[in-house]
């Protein structure tokens, strides 16, 4: 797999900035503040883990730097771009560049392994049908399913759904890639597996990740660690540096 | 255009993916939408073999001008006007001669079951051909003796006997009122939903089945005109002429005028109407049910399409994918049921019921409408998926 050369050029100013950040739920009388005056900085090809006690808003603020949500109040200015004010459709195009990894694999039943993959490369406009399959196949080959391309997720494991979940994620090969808890749902080997193969693949293409996650036994592979309490971003607790 | 098709080309056919997929809940759509279709299919074949088969007999006089009584509702219901008429039309620039024409419902008894139906009974001068019916015309001469009439060969009911005698040669009698007829003569011309067949012979016989008819009350009045006239011209100059107990009509006006009274003042046009409205929204709710079933179940996966960039109008071009294809499956069998269930009526009521072009078209286009119309409904449902929770 080629490395990304998109990667290269934005080395030189941050993937994710993110300054004096609050957001709201709720309307009048029931508005609460989720996040408080949130300042981040993430270099390009850096892994983060964001983590924290439920509730603390860490998917809050991953949805916002996934573009899932407008920025209500301050700045997030994601691969250069500001998102402060853009129009949902902007958003839409945006995610484009985004890789999404979720808790649950999300993969639609009616495809195969290689057409739920192919997906995320449809999305851009450029690619022809014979290298979408190209690079599908080659995705899959890297997780470790060259053999299952033609498998409905109905027949593959846990682990093996969540594997084509990240190659969907990264066949487009995006810049940044979120993740949430992509190993809440599996076992420790098959979570580890997962994660091993998220990393290996996010150095070769030179991507971002950040990742919430309340998995200590995966916090090794993170350049750096985010805690986040109460909507604010927090010194990490002792007992976690220990982990790391 | 071009990029368009080139779009769809490298597109995943996620709608046909996911129909095919649930196999069980596809097989339920296409089975609504060719219920649907029957329905459709069935009401309109009947509305048209009502048209058709009651307008057949305007359709068939052969005339330039129709003359009937302005109290005449249709051929069942003609009403009568004094033959007086008739002279004075001669008076008119263009018009050549001026006959009489008798039309009544008589009922008859049916040689085989013994049971009396109803029959139309036409009588007109045996001179001249009157009705475009090729059978008829070469046996007028039979129709000149007392009492002989020619009877429908294409009449509902049972005439198997009849028609065997008939057609060997025999003169069958049967009843008529209180008197006795000859059936010297057959010919087709078929059944409407009003009168089960046609009896025609000559004016004098047909006065003799109806002895309170007086012969200078007639029901209709054939023009006929001198070459080189219009019908139109001469129609407007009769109306002036003529006093206002009759109307006055083109040969085709006079088809009209059938098509007219039944469709606005019968209920069963409407009834047919409805009928068809009814298969309509029967699509709809079983469509628009399989839809939103669909978009529910999908939600989940809508929303991380929607997360990885895809736009609603992707998303909305899978539910009307799924919408189209389930219209055009759906429609197959739709279209060939029917086939079979005209020809079983048809064969039932020896009515005109047979399938059309036009009619498979427009029930196309119906059914297209119904998958549009469930697809727009059950797209409402996108807007739930969203991908902000999806984490």
């Amino acid at each position: 797999m080629n490395s990304n050369f998109n990667g290269e050029k934005f080395s030189s100013q941050p993937a994710i900035s993110i300054h004096n950040l609050n957001h709201y739920f709720g309307k009048g009388q029931l508005r609460k503040q989720a996040l408080f005056d949130i300042n981040l900085e993430i270099q390009a090809g850096e892994i983060i883990i964001m983590t924290g006690p439920s509730g603390s808003g860490k998917t809050t603020l991953l949805t916002i730097c996934g573009g899932l949500r407008s920025v209500q109040e301050g700045s997030a200015k994601i691969l250069g771009k500001e998102l402060y004010g853009t129009s949902a459709k902007q958003l839409t195009i945006a995610r484009r560049k985004h890789g999404y990894i979720f808790q649950a694999h999300n993969l639609h039943g009616s495809l195969t392994a290689l057409q739920n993959v192919r997906m995320g490369l449809e999305v851009h406009p450029h690619l022809s049908p014979q290298e979408m399959h190209k690079k599908s196949i080659e995705i899959l080959e890297i997780v470790g399913l060259g053999e299952r391309v033609n498998y409905y997720p109905d027949d593959l494991s846990g682990g093996q759904k969540q594997r084509v979940a990240i190659a969907r994620a990264l066949v487009s090969q995006p810049l940044i890639v979120l993740a949430d808890e992509p190993t809440a749902a599996l076992d420790k080997k098959t979570g580890r597996d997962v994660v091993d193969i998220m990393q290996k693949l996010a150095k070769e293409q030179g991507c971002t990740i950040l990742m919430v996650t309340h998995d200590n036994r995966i916090l090794d592979i993170a350049d750096r660690i985010v805690y986040m309490e109460d909507g604010r971003l927090a010194p990490l607790p002792e007992s976690m540096e220990l982990a790391h | 255009m071009l990029g368009f098709l080139k779009q769809l080309q490298r597109r995943t056919p996620l709608g046909w993916l996911q129909l095919s997929r649930h196999k069980g809940r596809f097989i339920v759509a296409i089975s609504g939408i060719a219920f649907a279709d029957i329905l459709m299919f069935m009401q309109l074949g009947f509305q048209n073999s009502l048209f058709e088969s009651n307008t057949k007999l305007n359709s068939a006089i052969l005339a330039d001008i129709v003359l009937v009584s302005s109290q005449a509702k249709n051929t069942q219901n003609l009403s009568s006007f004094p033959r007086n008429r008739l002279l004075e039309a001669s008076d008119v620039p263009g018009v050549k001669t001026a006959e009489p024409m008798y039309i009544g419902m008589v009922s008859w008894r049916n040689i085989e079951t013994r049971k009396k139906v109803q029959v139309q009974a036409i009588g007109f001068n045996p001179a001249k051909p009157a009705l475009d019916i090729p059978e008829v015309n070469t046996q007028l001469d039979k129709i000149q003796l007392p009492d002989n009439f020619l009877f429908d060969k294409a009449a509902r009911g049972e005439y198997d006997q009849l028609y065997s005698k008939v057609e060997a040669g025999q003169d069958v009698s049967t009843e008529v009122g209180r008197r006795t007829v000859t059936v010297s003569g057959l010919f087709k011309f078929g059944a409407s939903f009003a009168a089960d067949g046609i009896l025609i012979s000559s004016d004098n016989n047909y006065l003799r089945l109806f002895p309170q008819q007086q012969a200078s009350s007639i029901n209709v009045g054939l023009i006929y005109l001198q070459p080189g006239y219009k019908p139109d011209e001469v129609v407007t100059r009769l109306q002036a002429h003529l006093p206002d107990d009759v109307k006055v009509l083109t040969q085709e006006g006079f088809v009209q005028f059938e098509f007219d009274v039944l469709n606005e003042e019968s209920p069963i046009a409407v009834i047919f109407t409805f009928g068809v409205a009814m298969g309509f929204f029967i699509g709809v709710i079983i469509v628009y049910q399989i839809l939103s079933t669909d978009v529910n179940s999908h939600l989940k996966e809508y929303a991380t399409f929607k997360a990885m960039g895809y736009g609603n109008n992707y998303l909305l071009g899978v539910i009307f994918e799924e919408a189209i294809i389930i219209a055009t499956v759906g429609f197959i069998p739709g279209f060939f049921i029917p086939l079979g269930l005209y020809h079983l009526a048809a064969a039932a009521t020896n009515l005109p019921i047979y399938m059309t072009v036009s009619r498979a078209i427009m029930v196309f286009i119906l059914t297209i409408i119904v998958c549009a119309i469930s697809g727009a409904i059950a797209t409402q449902k996108l807007q739930s998926a969203d991908p902000a929770d999806m984490f």
